[in-house]
């Protein structure tokens, strides 16, 4: 038991630290920022300031609690889509794509179903939101397993495409009549309201639930052990007589189908599909998943995070006048920090990680390597 | 052959090197003279590495002091070794397979005649004469990757003498060599001490050391236990000093007993990757109870073959027969659940996840049967059980079944592999260099496995480029020679001498000696001589 505790410690290390220096770069750029503008001064203290009113806008009162939740929903989601996708070899970049066409196949349904009991409305919407993502994952599957078509290329090129069409199907076809900018018809009674008074919605459930049923698919099902293997050493699964190929498409769709899902909240929640649904939490999913180092409650630790920072910022742009956009520093200077790995062990004088690649080693090696036979 | 006599070119004292946990080395002497072959004789693990590292200022030792020609000196870096002419030759080349002989050899040393451009005419020219001078004409505008094995053998070794290179480490040179071309590579080292120069000989292989060397220094658990002179040893002696213990160095085979055939091929037609067909019209039939090895120098199709019998490479025409059941287009998995076993040649590539636990490497073909599994979850507490169970069973040394197997020695990860394969009911099983890069008892113990297992009535196919290994374990040998193979001899009473032959010229010449089956790419289900489809297996011939 202590020396798996002792594990988990040495895997958290170079997270921790890396989201401690993104800390000490952003911190530079606040200072810097304090400077700019009419009433422009060199204020070193500045950066704690921000910290200060950035903690105490997502711990300070219930309410941003809540918000951090809601906020880490759909990025837990992302997450896992990246996460689980690390555990088979695959590096899932197509989350944005996948999300899109999710919340957008949701959307569309719960558009039909307005009218329809709450219940069967959202269900309906949300299968369908996970089927739609799903189907956005397994064309790259697909592609990768009897292509060989780099998954990130193919990803990247969906992302665009789904996009594009999404964009204009939403702003000819299913354009809702009657507002004043291009969206799709109010979803209704498969809105996803909060409960209780708080913005805690139906989609925290299933999100959290998510957690523990990856956790298990991994490493607890004949399944989850596939997936490890073909992403450990695929040419060994398949001399042991696993199909690499067959996992690559099951692991894909799987990691669209938690993207979709997340894209499936966040429209439900909204409402509607908005034409400019622009969002970052496709790509957040890669910093969650590498902070929580593909391990399902590393990333749920690591979406709260992420959704803290979210939370928290509307009060440090008040109170510290620091731009919320500062979020996204930090959170690209973490993702830096994590991929350059070895630069944090340096730093900290850490000694080389253990036997086994990790997540980002996976993703290298998985370019030079013919995976399928 | 007599110790050349002189002052110790090379003198290492009590040199002691600590990684936790491990005293690596010692308090470890060894002496080199000039003009000498010296050889480090231990098993994996041993420290003959560590030792060679400090050397060559890859590792700083804890205590100790090296001297050259009695000076004492401090080697910071391979640069530092190489410029006091101390030069490495590593088991796995390191050259540049699209670039030329000349150009691997400068690589790093280009002659600066001018300190822009390579004078490649005057590298040329030394690269030739310095062959010339040892016994090997090579041409130094050839491409490395069209050289043979053997031949990129003697460019990192003209790498090594064109860097002046006084003291030459070779690290199991002949690992990959074929009986001639270890013949070969002797002469040539002969010449270089005969030239002066110093050879430091790290191998395994008992009676080449004895056939090499001057000095035979013997390592184990990082100390030296014990210095020979060839012509005062045996090969029985050195392993036991090696190894400590007695070790029975050739198998008690005894008789084979084949019953029906359980594995045929039939006209097996294999492409490459590059979709060159490499398996050129193979045809055997293998029995229960028997072993029939595969002898040939690497890449002569041996690879594909194996690939096409497991079911990892598709074949272009031909079939394969298990037990009665035609496998040709059989998944891996089927095949495995019709009783064919297999031990890949590349043991971390294919044999194992090296980051999965010693017991999930243990039940990696069979993580989905009962009681491995419930349904489609996994049950953690039988896999540990019955790991604990063959951890002891095939005696693997290891902390725990919950250690990653990449933290064990090569000898107990190949046994992780043959205790998962060995561990089930077979038909047949296909061992491809089952040995490869094992100690003395490693060796020993996996040797008994495959007899007893063989014994037990399963069909073994053995392939290896060691015919050693093949001449020891095999009741037939069929050579393998570009994609076909070219004779099937009796295995008890097969030559080395004869194997070798075949192996290097598939029999194309006339200097062929020992028994020959038919002509190449003859069908091979019968003993050499006995026409006939019914086989009636390998045995003494009459």
């Amino acid at each position: 038991m202590i020396s798996r505790l002792r594990g988990y410690a040495s895997l958290a290390v170079v997270p921790a630290l890396s989201i401690f220096l993104a800390l000490v770069v952003a911190s530079f750029l606040i200072i810097l920022s304090g400077l700019t503008g009419p009433e422009g001064s060199l204020d070193l203290t500045l950066p704690f300031v921000a910290y200060a009113s950035l903690i105490k806008g997502a711990f300070g009162s219930v309410t941003g609690m809540a918000n951090m939740i809601v906020a880490a929903t759909p990025l837990i989601l992302t997450g896992l889509s990246v996460g689980v996708g690390l555990k088979a070899g695959l590096f899932n970049i197509g989350a944005t794509g996948q999300l899109l066409l999710g919340g957008f196949t949701a959307g569309l349904i719960g558009a039909l179903m307005a009218g329809a009991p709450p219940l069967p409305a959202v269900l309906a919407a949300v299968v369908g939101g996970i089927l739609a993502g799903a189907l956005a994952g397994f064309i790259p599957g697909f592609l990768k397993a009897f292509t060989g078509a780099h998954e990130v290329v193919t990803t990247i090129m969906l992302n665009a495409l789904i996009q594009l069409m999404i964009s204009g199907l939403v702003n000819d076809i299913f354009r809702a009549p009657g507002f004043s900018f291009a969206r799709t018809s109010p979803v209704g009674n498969a809105e996803l309201g909060g409960i209780g008074g708080t913005p805690l919605h139906f989609g925290v459930l299933i999100a959290f639930a998510c957690v523990p049923f990856s956790y298990w698919l991994l490493w607890r099902t004949t399944l989850g052990f596939e997936i490890r293997a073909v992403g450990a050493n695929p040419t060994a699964a398949r001399y042991s007589g696993m199909s690499p190929r067959r996992m690559i498409i099951l692991t894909m769709s799987l990691c669209g189908a938690f993207a979709g899902l997340a894209g499936t909240v966040e429209i439900l929640r909204l409402g509607y599909y908005p034409a400019v649904f622009g969002t970052s939490i496709g790509f957040d999913g890669i910093t969650v998943a590498l902070l929580g180092r593909g391990n399902p409650f590393g990333i749920l630790l690591a979406a709260l995070l992420l959704g803290a920072m979210r939370a928290g910022a509307p009060l440090m742009q008040i109170q510290a006048g620091i731009p919320v956009e500062i979020i996204d520093v930090i959170q690209g200077v973490i993702l830096l920090f994590l991929a350059a790995e070895i630069v944090v062990r340096r730093l900290f004088h850490l000694r080389a990680a253990r036997t086994g690649a990790g997540e980002l080693q996976t993703i290298t090696r998985s370019y030079s390597e013919r995976v399928t036979g | 052959m007599s110790v050349p006599q002189g002052p110790p070119r090379l003198q290492m004292r009590g040199i002691t090197k600590l990684y936790p946990g491990v005293v690596a080395n010692d308090h470890i002497d060894l002496d080199v003279r000039a003009g000498e072959i010296h050889a480090l004789l231990g098993e994996n693990g041993a420290g003959k590495t560590t030792l060679m590292n400090v050397l060559y200022g890859l590792a700083r030792p804890d205590e100790g002091e090296i001297l050259l020609d009695g000076e004492p000196v401090l080697i910071a870096d391979p640069a530092d070794a190489i410029a006091r002419g101390i030069s490495m030759v590593h088991q796995h080349f390191m050259l540049v397979p699209v670039l030329t002989v000349a150009e691997n050899i400068i690589l790093g040393a280009e002659t600066m005649g001018n300190p822009i451009f390579i004078d490649r005419r005057e590298a040329s020219r030394r690269i030739a004469e310095l062959g010339r001078r040892f016994g090997f004409d090579i041409d130094p505008d050839a491409r490395v990757e069209t050289l043979s094995v053997g031949w990129q053998q003697r460019v990192e070794i003209l790498k090594a003498l064109y860097r002046e290179a006084r003291i030459l480490v070779l690290d199991e040179p002949t690992a990959v060599l074929t009986p001639q071309e270890t013949v070969e590579i002797f002469a040539v080292f002969r010449r270089l001490a005969a030239e002066g120069r110093s050879i430091v000989f790290i191998s395994h292989k008992l009676y080449e050391v004895l056939e090499i060397a001057d000095r035979i220094t013997v390592i184990r658990r990082g100390r030296v236990v014990g210095s020979r002179l060839p012509s005062e040893t045996n090969e029985d002696d050195l392993a036991e000093l090696m190894v400590g213990r007695e070790v029975q160095l050739t198998v008690d085979r005894g008789l084979s007993h084949p019953a029906e055939p359980v594995l045929a091929v039939k006209n097996l037609r294999v492409r490459s990757d590059r979709g060159q067909e490499v398996v050129r019209g193979v045809s055997f039939s293998l029995q229960g109870g028997e072993i029939l090895g595969v002898a040939g120098v690497g890449g002569n199709g041996q690879d594909e073959l194996v690939e096409a019998i497991t079911g990892l490479r598709r074949v272009a025409s031909g079939s394969v027969t298990l037990d009665g059941h035609e496998i040709t287009g059989w998944p891996v998995r089927s095949r495995r659940e019709h009783g064919l076993g297999y031990i890949p040649g590349d043991r971390q590539k294919y044999g194992l996840v090296l980051g999965f636990s010693v017991a999930d490497n243990l039940i990696l073909t069979q993580y989905y049967n009962r009681p491995f599994a419930r349904g489609i979850q996994r049950n953690d507490a039988a896999i540990a059980e019955w790991s604990r169970g063959t951890i002891d069973q095939f005696d693997i040394r290891t902390p725990s079944e919950g250690v990653p197997a990449g933290t064990l020695s090569g000898g107990n990860q190949q046994k992780v592999i043959v205790a998962r394969e060995f561990s089930r009911d077979l038909r047949a099983l296909v061992l491809d260099q089952p040995t490869r890069g094992l100690d003395v008892g490693s060796i020993e113990f996996i040797h008994k496995q495959v007899i007893r297992k063989r014994d037990g009535g399963t069909g073994i196919l053995l392939v290896s480029a060691e015919v050693d290994e093949v001449l020891e374990l095999s009741d037939r040998i069929a050579v393998m020679y570009r994609g076909e193979i070219v004779a099937v001899v009796d295995g008890p009473t097969a030559s080395k001498e004869a194997i070798g032959l075949l192996m290097a010229t598939g029999g194309r010449t006339e200097a062929i000696a020992g028994p020959r089956a038919g002509a190449p790419g003859a069908p091979l289900g019968q003993p050499p001589g006995k026409p006939g489809d019914e086989s009636p297996g390998p045995g003494v011939p009459s």
